[in-house]
């Protein structure tokens, strides 16, 4: 099935463009589709392409020597993801791997180049998506470098457990980062520290503090 | 019967990102409202929530200390 014109229009890249500009672009979109857990990108390879999600959720990050993953981003339908190595023609920085079944626009190197020549007046919502995954990143690295967030994720656990009955009130990871002041993958990945340091177990829907003096320690690191 | 994550159907929209995401496939979109399918297993990956842009979907943690 061919990218219908309305979702083209939906994309802030192509916003600004009028039909007969939008159906020149639309020769150039191609279909692919991925499974849930298939790797779409991989951090390193060469950038062929750049992707727009039409359906479905799309997991961007990095990976780590030892195998942990930091998440960069969920992009969902109407965003774009591997904009960087496409205009700046370095590898892929990151992999990326679908989250469920999705269906992905992906237009070549080549002839994005050939868009921006042909339609100069795209570079400006192209600079707009930049800025914006610029702006992201930023507040993700001001989480991961200043911010103890793993102490601050210990205290909230200690501060949540029932005193009488031992069971406290349910808490989402959202809410974790809500109340710590930072992203919910940090706080996903504070717990999966906290895990590796043997102060909780993750059991399904269960934190289940398992050394109450390890998460006391972590809580008291200073920052 | 296994706990499994919330539903707020006045915030679900209907866009079915968290039924793609679901490797248990215990999501599904009825009546444009997602709903969960109960016989199913849920492991608890929290992926539903965390594609989930309107909050109508969640998956609580209950904490607990172990009893030495």
């Amino acid at each position: 099935m061919a990218v219908q014109l309305e979702f083209l229009k939906s994309i802030t890249y192509f916003s600004d463009l009028g039909p007969a500009e939008l159906e020149s672009i639309r020769k150039l979109v191609f279909e692919k589709n991925a499974d849930r857990a298939e790797m779409v990108l991989l951090e390193g390879e060469p950038a062929a392409n750049l992707y727009f999600v039409a359906s479905g959720a799309v997991k961007v990050f990095k990976t780590s020597a030892e195998g942990k993953e930091q998440v960069l981003s969920i992009v969902r339908p109407g965003e774009s993801f591997n904009d960087v190595p496409i205009f700046d023609g370095g590898p892929n920085p990151v992999s990326a791997q679908a989250m469920g079944p999705v269906l992905l626009y992906g237009i070549k190197k080549n002839d994005m180049e050939a868009i921006l020549g042909d339609h100069p007046q795209i570079a400006l919502n192209v600079i707009k998506v930049l800025a914006r995954r610029v702006r992201h990143l930023v507040s993700l690295v001001e989480d991961l470098s200043f911010k103890h967030v793993i102490s601050r994720v210990a205290k909230i656990l200690l501060e949540h457990i029932g005193e009488e009955t031992g069971r406290g009130p349910r808490l989402t990871q959202q809410e974790m980062a809500a109340m710590a002041g930072t992203a919910r993958e940090v706080v996903g990945r504070s717990l999966k520290a906290l895990e590796e340091e043997g102060a909780i177990k993750l059991d399904r829907h269960r934190i289940i503090i398992t050394d109450k003096e390890v998460l006391q320690k972590v809580m008291e690191v200073p920052s | 019967m296994a706990e499994m994550p919330v539903i707020d159907p006045k915030k679900c929209d209907g866009c079915g990102l968290c039924v793609g995401v679901c490797h248990f496939n215990a999501l599904a979109i009825v009546n444009h409202i997602i709903i969960i399918i109960e016989t199913v297993e849920c492991d608890w990956c929290t992926d539903c929530e965390a594609v989930c842009l309107t909050g109508a979907i969640t998956c609580p943690f209950e904490i607990i200390i172990q009893e030495p």
